[in-house]
């Protein structure tokens, strides 16, 4: 079982992510979108909470929505990886179960 | 015409594009800018966000409204007031921020910069200062 989970909301507005990070499992992944992606921005205050969870999960950012906000490679916290709309509904299907993160 | 200039501090708080705020502040501030007052406008927490340079909002089929910013000198709206704090807990310096200029007529139109960027204490002085506060 794995669950794919998605995060819209910035980590600096509202305690989605923390929450989410705090209860995902193993295999599970997580894909940033909407205002979601400022959490896998580097030198940030999330930085470190976000780095620690890789080793345990991978977590994904939806590239459509880093190119609106301006973050580009060189803000981006190594170690994410990035998707498009196709990698999105690929995800999807690859887990076994959604969770929104609102 | 009333004589009587009051300031106005428009407040922006939200991150663009996830939510509507950030655009209906700018619409707000260039319609309020008709009016000929004393605006100043405040970018603390997730606000910073509507001035960083770089965005390009073509794969998400939304209007990318940051250039406008550079249009806020023609109307006079010429400060514009960047939480320091806001910006470091982000991740983010002034190099990340969209430069923005007015041109001033007292000084045969040399450009300033528009973006003055603050400390919270500054913030709170900023904001106890005015007359109206337009909260986004």
């Amino acid at each position: 079982m794995s669950t794919l989970h998605t995060v819209n909301k910035s980590p600096f507005a509202t305690n989605a992510l923390k929450s989410c990070l705090d209860h995902v499992s193993d295999g599970d992944s997580i894909l940033l979108i909407e205002d979601g992606v400022y959490g896998a921005s580097n030198n940030s205050a999330m930085a470190d909470m976000v780095k620690a969870k890789m080793k345990q999960i991978s977590i994904i950012a939806l590239k459509p929505d880093l190119d609106a906000r301006g973050i580009d490679e060189t803000r981006l916290l190594e170690g994410i990886s990035t998707t498009d709309y196709a990698g999105f509904v690929e995800m999807a299907a690859k887990h076994d179960l959604n969770q929104a993160w609102l | 015409m009333s004589e009587v200039v009051k300031k106005f501090l428009y407040v922006n708080r939200k991150a663009p594009y996830g939510t509507i705020y950030a655009l209906e502040s700018l619409e707000v501030v260039l319609i309020g800018a008709a009016f000929d007052q004393d605006v100043s406008l405040a970018f603390l927490d997730d606000g910073v966000f509507q001035l960083t340079k770089g965005q390009d909002t073509k794969a998400i089929g939304v209007k990318n409204f940051s250039p406008t910013y550079r249009a806020l000198g023609d109307y006079e709206v010429t400060k514009l007031y960047v939480e320091k704090q806001s910006l470091e807990e982000r991740g983010l310096s002034e190099d990340d921020l969209q430069e923005l200029v007015w041109e001033d007529e007292d000084d045969d139109w040399a450009e300033k910069p528009s973006i003055r960027i603050i400390d919270r204490k500054e913030m709170a002085a900023l904001m106890a200062d005015q007359d109206v506060v337009l909260s986004f």
